[in-house]
């Protein structure tokens, strides 16, 4: 990714922001991103104003932290990283338990942020890109005050568009190469060469991989009776708002092996292993319309079986909609990978560079399985890990594997 | 509830959760999964936007039953208020 458009500000100048507030949206070839605030003060400058194409690393706004005189300003940039999701943009939901209705955009019910986030359906935001049309002036006559397709509509149909709707084509290797230079005016982007962008980045950086990263692999059936069962009973317990997923389980698995093994966790940069005391584990999220992207859900290692399970809910949800956080695009730490859902068995993963580790998940399988000199059926899973041999070694891989299968015969303490 | 309201809320509820589906498409014979491509945590997300608008707790043991259009009618039928 070299490039970004601007399409709202969530904030205006004399806003006071926090770390983690959520101030502007950015359009790029593989998602709409929100940008976040890693540092606490009063917004004093709009740099980059609605309908501006920038490069990564470009100043957006300028904003005066505690203590420090107008003038001078931390500076927010446009850091986000390859990535991947469709279509448009907006924060999706759940519809309002409305009357029965078909209706393909969906209404968004999204939870109230202070921030002042757009309701908007992803088809709305979507076609608001395409029209260069600023939302800003757009009057949302859906469910809560929702901007619907209609809406954008009729706004574009009053006013000329004044933005020049864009994207780069480009895409970037796997990390970071902020481009210097970009032309001033693109043309409009369609849904289709936004598909072919993504394709594109992920070819880029599958491509990195593959040429620079000596991927070693190795995989150990694991026994999933335990882990199964006990999910099935808690999920017994617990309405359907609450329900847990087996692959839950196997995120906070992961999570917890690397702090065992953490030569899996973390980054290969200029010549050398760096490893992450965060774990920040990489998702991988299908999109039916061909292509993937693997967000992060931060600090999993810390977090409960149920705080994952509504970060999963909530990454797959916004993923499929195309809206995702700058900070949750740029810095997993290492990636999983789940298949079972296509039905394969085994997958033979492609690390991410620059980070170290994919662990891959197969399909659940009955199968014979011998223990204690006794032949039964179980619920089989391939766990895999393709890792890097610059940063760890077969014999430390195993130990990995072998952590995770002794993680989910314990399912209730994950 | 009649079926025609049923089958509307379960395709509004599958609108939301593949906003790229073509609805009008489907068969309500065949297998959701298959038609659309869906993984457990859309299923998942089926069964609490069926949940949140009809306010029926479907157990995770029946989710086969409610594996196509059709199928979800059937189910929820009985289960829904006013029926």
């Amino acid at each position: 990714m070299e490039a970004g458009t601007l399409i709202q500000w969530l904030v205006k100048p004399g806003d006071a922001v926090k770390r983690g507030d959520i101030i502007a949206v950015v359009d790029t070839e593989k998602a709409a991103i929100e940008i976040e605030v890693f540092q606490a003060g009063v917004i004093q400058t709009i740099v980059v104003h609605v309908g501006e194409t920038v490069p990564v690393g470009a100043v957006l706004a300028l904003i005066r932290t505690d203590g420090e005189l107008p003038a001078a300003g931390a500076p927010v940039e446009v850091k986000p990283k390859p990535a991947a999701p469709p279509e448009a943009v907006a924060k999706p939901a759940p519809p309002p338990p409305a009357p029965p209705r078909i209706e393909k955009p969906a209404p968004s019910k999204a939870p109230q942020v202070p921030s002042g986030r757009l309701r908007i359906s992803p088809l709305a935001m979507r076609t608001a890109v395409e029209l260069g049309v600023d939302l800003a002036t757009v009057q949302g006559t859906g469910p809560d005050g929702a901007i619907t397709k209609a809406d954008v509509e009729r706004a574009a149909s009053k006013a000329a568009p004044a933005v020049a709707p864009a994207v780069t084509p480009a895409a970037a290797a796997a990390v970071v190469k902020p481009a210097e230079v970009v032309p001033p005016a693109r043309p409009a982007v369609a849904p289709a060469d936004r598909q072919a962008a993504m394709r594109k980045a992920i070819a880029a950086a599958m491509s990195r991989s593959k040429r620079e990263i000596p991927h070693y692999y190795l995989g150990t059936p694991i026994d999933m009776g335990r882990a199964l069962a006990w999910l099935q009973a808690e999920n017994l317990k617990r309405p359907v708002t609450e329900r847990l997923l087996y692959s839950v389980l196997l995120l906070k698995a992961v999570a917890l092996a690397v702090q065992e093994i953490p030569e899996m966790n973390g980054f290969w940069v200029d010549g050398a292993f760096k490893r992450s005391e965060a774990v920040h584990v990489g998702v991988a999220i299908s999109l039916r319309q061909g292509g993937l992207i693997a967000p992060a859900i931060h600090d999993l290692d810390k977090k409960s079986l149920d705080e994952i399970m509504t970060n999963l809910r909530d990454l797959v949800k916004r993923v499929r909609a195309g809206v995702l956080r700058s900070s949750e695009i740029a810095d997993a730490t290492l990636t999983v990978t789940s298949l079972g859902e296509q039905g394969v068995e085994t997958v033979f993963g492609v690390i991410y560079p620059p980070q170290v580790a994919l662990v891959g998940f197969g399909k659940v399988v009955e199968r014979p399985w011998a223990a204690n000199g006794m032949v039964g059926a179980k619920p089989v899973l391939m766990a895999t890990l393709a890792a890097d041999h610059r940063a760890s070694d077969g014999h430390r891989g195993g130990l990995f594997l072998a952590a995770l299968d002794r993680l989910l015969q314990e399912p209730e303490k994950l | 509830m009649r079926d025609e309201e049923i089958k509307a809320v379960v395709l509004r509820v599958l609108g939301d959760i593949a906003p790229e589906a073509e609805l009008d498409q489907i068969d309500p014979a065949i297998d959701l999964r298959e038609q659309l491509d869906l993984d457990s945590m859309d299923i998942l997300n089926l069964m609490i936007g069926i949940h949140e608008a009809i306010g029926v707790d479907i157990p995770e043991a029946d989710y086969p039953q409610m594996a196509s259009l059709n199928a979800c009618v059937a189910y929820l039928r009985p289960r829904s208020k006013g029926s």
